[in-house]
């Protein structure tokens, strides 16, 4: 694969100071008759990058929401081949880059080469797999590079520099800067921004041949400007997953989760100029 | 007499430097815990080659542990096969009783040489919580347990010592509210606290260095089993067992012997109510190579990949996974791994204690069962060993109904 990816080209592409917006969602979450009128909803409400969560029984690197959200998706059947026609019917209207994130047990008993080749077929521009660190498993990065699938891979704030650079060799697309060291969506605003800046001056330093987008624990868009100012963007996941929790199955509930989304992106002054698709 | 050492080439070099035996193993974990597992790894393999580390473990495992355990012949318990003789490896009268307090004590010296002050550890059948509180307390240390809900009413016992021994015991709602989900949590504790907090695991699971050094801690079950079998048979056993779970006990017996190849080895894991059914734990006869807790193994999973609940009686075979080095023990042939059901292992709790004056565990309990299958074939001129992991106090409850019904 000589030609860029989606991913790639959505880096590119920007110019000016606005930061990319990544959003995880539970493929599935909160019922997987939604999902694709959701992604719509997200997509055109700012999202300029879509993290669709491949949910497992026992996700250890997850805290409370997401683990949650996973355990309603797996509820309702969801497992790889749902996912990958859904991925399938947001094609059908849609670019947006499409990164698969999940742990690798069901990808393994998916079979690897099954799975790539499907992540592909079905039009996925990347994928995460938080329990399988750069340099643990190299068939699935030849696999990546066979299928033209960008490897993500996560730094912490406790890598080292020499492991920093090791993590942007392996990655392609963007790097994905774990603010905090813990699990998923449980820490507050103030105490991520609070501890977060050395460190990514820290990420800037070492993580150069790609973009870096930074996550875990951003709840509002104050929060995001705070985290992302030294980053090419910002990823969020467990709040937007608990605002739906709020507001499902309520009235006009997919609209509301574009307003939520909208504000995310770009503050709430924004909101009401902003008009609906 | 001198015991032939023949490493055998299959097995004296695993696991390799990235922790593999064979495919078996590895470290499959979020980034933010691979600083700290080089750390350990560090850590481990100074104190290994340290005199003095080895020293205080040594004295620990004598005078607080009060190793070495006898191998005790269970004579009535013979006769009643009329077959092998049958001796008893006793780690239950290890203090605390069960085996659990050898690797307890070999992690929290560890952690203790890393300048790490919040101790967290997960339990199934308390037996490892226990250990870990106790040696805690012994060093002043802070301690919390994780421990699925479930097992914190089928083993309340153990969570009564916990807490007098100064532990803060977290109840885990999540999944079945077992073992499994109570490794979970402890790993997510230990992503959220990686800075100060040692994380001590009770089973020969895990990612690398886990299963290693939980095998280096417990193999003075298998080192003292040889001595003792010389001494006291004049030559190596021709068959050992031991219960398997995650497999802590049986791999700290089956170590040492590997390189013995006409000692034949038995890990018998729990059958539930039948490994035909859903409801079992036996990992390595009705499981498929996985990844969880951050090594590829065995594993109970849907067609799906997602980890399926086990079922077991015993609390502490109660977990779908197993450790890598007894997959790979597995499929060399080296080990048979059998199984038994929840009724089965009831019976072997009567028949132990009837013959031999001696309570097991439930986990101990399935490899005792597995005499009815074995011993038939066995010669008079023989002898077998069992791994007695542990003494049955805490499953009282649970035995006592069992003897209610019918």
């Amino acid at each position: 694969m000589s030609n860029k990816g989606r991913i790639q080209r959505l880096f590119e592409k920007r110019t000016g100071p606005e930061k990319i917006m990544s959003l995880f969602l539970t493929a599935g979450y909160p019922d997987p008759s939604e999902t694709v009128e959701l992604v719509r909803e997200l997509e055109a409400s700012g999202a300029d990058l879509l993290e669709l969560g491949m949910p497992f029984s026992d996700p250890l690197a997850d805290g409370p929401t997401i683990q949650y959200a996973s355990k309603v998706a797996l509820e309702q059947g969801v497992n790889l081949d749902s996912i990958f026609d859904m991925i399938v019917e947001i094609r059908k209207n849609s670019q947006i880059p499409i990164v698969l994130m999940g742990y690798i047990n069901p990808v393994l008993r998916y079979g690897l080469e099954a799975f790539f080749y499907k992540a592909k077929a079905s039009d996925a521009d990347g994928i995460i797999l938080p329990d399988v660190p750069p340099g643990e498993f190299p068939e699935i990065e030849d696999l990546c590079q066979k299928h033209g699938i960008d490897p993500i891979h996560l730094v912490a704030p406790n890598t080292s520099d020499s492991r920093m650079q090791e993590i942007d060799r392996a990655s392609r697309g963007f790097v994905y800067c774990v603010s905090v060291t813990g699990v998923t969506g449980t820490r507050e605003g103030d105490e991520v921004s609070r501890s977060v800046s050395g460190f990514i001056q820290r990420v800037r330093k070492n993580v150069t041949r790609n973009p870096v987008l930074v996550g875990f624990g951003i709840r509002s868009h104050a929060d995001a400007m705070a985290v992302s100012s030294e980053t090419d963007g910002f990823i969020v996941g467990s709040a937007l997953i608990d605002y739906i929790r709020g507001i499902y199955p309520g009235p006009d509930w997919v609209k509301k989760t574009g307003d939520f989304v909208r504000e995310l992106k770009y503050g709430s002054q924004i909101r009401q100029e902003s008009p609906r698709m | 007499m001198e015991i032939e050492k023949k490493p055998d080439s299959r097995f004296g070099s695993s696991p390799d430097d990235r922790g593999f035996y064979g495919k078996f193993g590895g470290r499959y974990v979020p980034e933010i815990l691979i600083p700290a597992l080089d750390d350990l790894a560090g850590a481990f393999f100074a104190a290994r080659k340290d005199p003095a580390f080895q020293q205080q473990f040594a004295s620990l495992l004598h005078e607080y542990v009060g190793r070495e355990t006898p191998l005790t012949y269970a004579g009535r318990l013979s006769e009643h096969f009329g077959k092998a003789r049958i001796y008893l490896k006793r780690e239950d009268l290890c203090h605390t009783g069960a085996h659990k307090i050898n690797n307890a004590i070999g992690q929290v010296l560890l952690a203790r040489r890393m300048g790490k002050t919040r101790i967290i550890a997960e339990t199934g059948a308390g037996q490892h919580g226990v250990a870990t509180a106790t040696v805690c307390a012994y060093f002043g240390m802070t301690c919390i347990i994780y421990m699925g809900a479930e097992d914190i009413v089928r083993q309340k016992l153990n969570v009564d010592r916990m807490r007098l021994l100064g532990a803060e015991v977290r109840p885990v709602e999540s999944g079945a509210k077992t073992l499994s989900n109570a490794i979970n949590e402890a790993i997510r504790d230990w992503v959220s606290n990686v800075g100060d907090t040692f994380y001590i695991i009770g089973s020969a699971v895990g990612p690398h260095p886990y299963p290693l050094m939980v095998r280096e801690f417990q193999s003075v079950i298998g080192k003292e089993t040889i001595d003792q079998s010389l001494e006291q048979e004049g030559r190596l056993p021709d068959h050992v067992l031991a219960c398997v779970g995650g497999g802590s006990n049986a791999i700290g017996m089956f170590h040492p012997l590997l390189p013995h190849e006409n000692v034949r080895l038995y890990g018998i894991e729990a059958a539930g109510e039948g490994v035909q059914t859903p409801r079992h734990a036996a990992t390595l006869s009705g499981g498929l190579p996985g990844i969880l807790h951050g090594s590829l193994s065995y594993l109970l999973q849907t067609q799906y990949g997602q980890i399926a609940e086990a079922h077991s009686v015993s609390a502490g075979l109660d977990y779908p996974g197993v450790g890598p080095e007894h997959s790979f023990l597995r499929d060399s042939g080296r080990v048979t791994y059998a199984a038994v059901t929840d009724g089965e292992a009831l019976d072997g709790v009567r028949l132990l204690s009837s013959k031999e004056g001696i309570i097991p565990a439930l986990e101990t309990a399935h490899a005792i069962a597995y005499l009815n299958m074995m011993m038939p074939g066995t010669q008079p001129d023989e002898f077998v060993v069992i791994n007695c992991s542990g003494r049955g106090d805490k499953d009282m409850e649970t035995i006592a109904k069992y003897m209610k019904s019918p």
